[in-house]
């Protein structure tokens, strides 16, 4: 899955970020550098206080790191591009209320220019693609919370992003619908040929999904170590999970993210 | 009982809680004031008379439409230069930190107060009090609107940032829709400020309009037409209100039923 080729769609070079606080100054990066390459799911896995949602904040260009460069398609970051999708953990504040479901996914259609033909297909696609292909006419507070997730992922994916950042984005569902939402990420992970960046605090999850976990260390963030996750795709909720294998990466990086080296 | 009449009974008893005191006040004031020979306690019947022959029928119909002509005009004006200038000043950090003490200054301001600075000003036409009412109305709806956009959630404009909306589509977009609800409190205040403001407006040194009309009534002793015209007001801020809910039902029915879900009462 790792195809290493060309440059890679984000480059992030020693990048620290501080914020001024009551206390002087907060360091939330220190030194993080990684790339991912086109195609790859990497996880960001970390204790909390580690920085993950400031990182994801430079990775998409929301907020500029103090020192060090974040790169997208080997570009330096100054705002959003238009080839990065975001889902943010908390679907209730991110979906627009007062749009339906298909329009929540339509508008970054329609801020691009497309024009009506063309974005009504795309639309229906990608909600078939999360399985709402009859949820657009609902408006996103009427849907349970992983369908809603669901909607933020659509409108993510429909201006076909090269690169999808995720900040804990199932972490306010219940475990059963998680797994699902796991298996249907990486389901039109593959159709879309999008590669994503997902952020979590859970090592299973970050496991599961991913080809490699970059393990944050406790805060301020530095990075831990970078782990090649090489278990067969597609990957199975039951059968990848009872992998030997599988326990001991967890053993490897929960030690990794214990440690207070 | 068919549990199918259940939601049927539960609106019906909704409609007598609401009515049932107007009732018992209607019938009280009737039977009270039906012989009365007093001339500043005219009996109902007669007021309600008055109320027909005077605005339904009568000669104080121009009153009325001249009244109804102020106030939409003036709340007109409020309405779109509150949510203007309140989304302008929200949208330069420099013209709000330097206008703000005034805003606050006018907005304290008893509006009732500028009438005499208003005649100078614009004469007793129509003019001046399309003025007044829009300068006394304007500011809820102002305020409400700069402090609705400044509240909106952050995720929500990140996300709008994400999207790649333009500035321009990111205000009229996500902002003002996300502002909506607080905005239209401050329409809603806007409208009860305005309604006093018509009526303030007519008072003094004016040749038409209710106001008028309630002040030379009770200046010439009729005070059976001075109380057709107060129950006038009344009908007229009844429906003005209920017109009002009725569209912010349909303008905002997307945040009840948000907030419904989420087990907020209305």
């Amino acid at each position: 899955m790792t195809e290493g080729t060309g440059t890679p769609v984000v480059s992030l070079r020693h990048v620290a970020k501080a914020y001024p606080s009551a206390a002087g100054v907060r360091v939330a990066l220190r030194d993080v550098t990684f790339d991912v390459a086109r195609g790859e799911f990497a996880c960001v896995v970390g204790p909390s206080g580690a920085g993950k949602t400031t990182l994801l904040r430079c990775l998409a260009g929301l907020m500029p790191p103090t020192s060090g460069e974040a790169l997208f398609e080997g570009a330096p970051l100054r705002s959003v591009p238009d080839g990065i999708g975001v889902v943010f953990q908390d679907y209730g504040r991110s979906l627009f209320p007062w749009l339906t479901v298909t329009r929540n996914v339509d508008l970054p259609l329609r801020v691009r220019g497309m024009r009506r033909d063309e974005r009504a297909p795309r639309v229906a696609e990608v909600l078939a693609s999360v399985g709402l292909a009859d949820a657009g006419r609902q408006y996103p507070w009427q849907l349970s919370g992983g369908m809603q997730q669901r909607v933020a992922i659509a409108r993510a994916l429909a201006y076909r992003p090269d690169l999808l950042l995720m900040d804990e984005p199932f972490a306010s569902v219940d475990a059963q619908t998680r797994f699902e939402l796991e298996d249907l990420i990486l389901r039109v992970r593959e159709e879309f040929g999008v590669t994503v960046v997902f952020v979590t605090h859970d090592i299973d999850e970050a496991i599961y999904l991913a080809d490699r976990v970059v393990v944050l260390s406790r805060s301020p963030g530095v990075v831990a170590e970078i782990v090649d996750v090489t278990l067969p795709r597609p990957r199975d909720q039951i059968a990848t999970k009872a992998d030997e294998a599988f326990a001991r990466y967890r053993e490897h990086i929960l030690g990794l993210v214990m440690s207070r080296g | 009982m068919p549990t199918y009449l259940r939601p049927y009974l539960r609106t019906t008893g909704r409609a007598l809680t609401r009515v049932w005191l107007f009732v018992v006040m209607f019938v009280v004031w009737w039977t009270w004031s039906a012989g009365s020979k007093s001339l500043y306690f005219p009996p109902l019947s007669s007021i309600l008379k008055a109320l027909w022959d005077q605005w339904v029928t009568g000669p104080a119909r121009a009153e009325l439409a001249s009244s109804l002509e102020h106030l939409l005009a003036g709340y007109a004006i409020a309405a779109v230069a509150g949510i203007g200038f309140g989304a302008a000043l929200w949208s330069l950090r420099y013209a709000r930190e330097a206008t703000a003490p005034y805003l606050y200054f006018l907005y304290v301001l008893p509006a009732p107060v500028l009438v005499p600075a208003a005649m100078t000003l614009f004469g007793i036409g129509f003019t001046m009090k399309v003025v007044l009412i829009a300068f006394a109305a304007v500011w809820p709806t102002l305020l409400n609107t700069l402090d609705g956009m400044r509240g909106v959630d952050s995720v929500k404009l990140d996300t709008s940032k994400v999207l790649g909306l333009s500035r321009a589509r990111n205000v009229f977009q996500v902002v003002l829709p996300a502002a909506a609800p607080q905005i239209v409190a401050g329409l809603r205040n806007s409208l009860q400020v305005a309604i006093i403001l018509m009526v303030v407006s007519e008072w003094e040194a004016s040749s038409d309009g209710i106001g008028y009309y309630l002040v030379n009534a009770q200046q010439s002793f009729d005070y059976v037409g001075m109380w057709s015209g107060i129950i006038v007001l009344a009908i007229i801020g009844i429906v003005a209100n209920l017109l009002f809910v009725v569209a912010e039902n349909r303008a905002l029915h997307w945040h009840y039923g948000a907030r419904a879900v989420e087990g907020v009462s209305r």
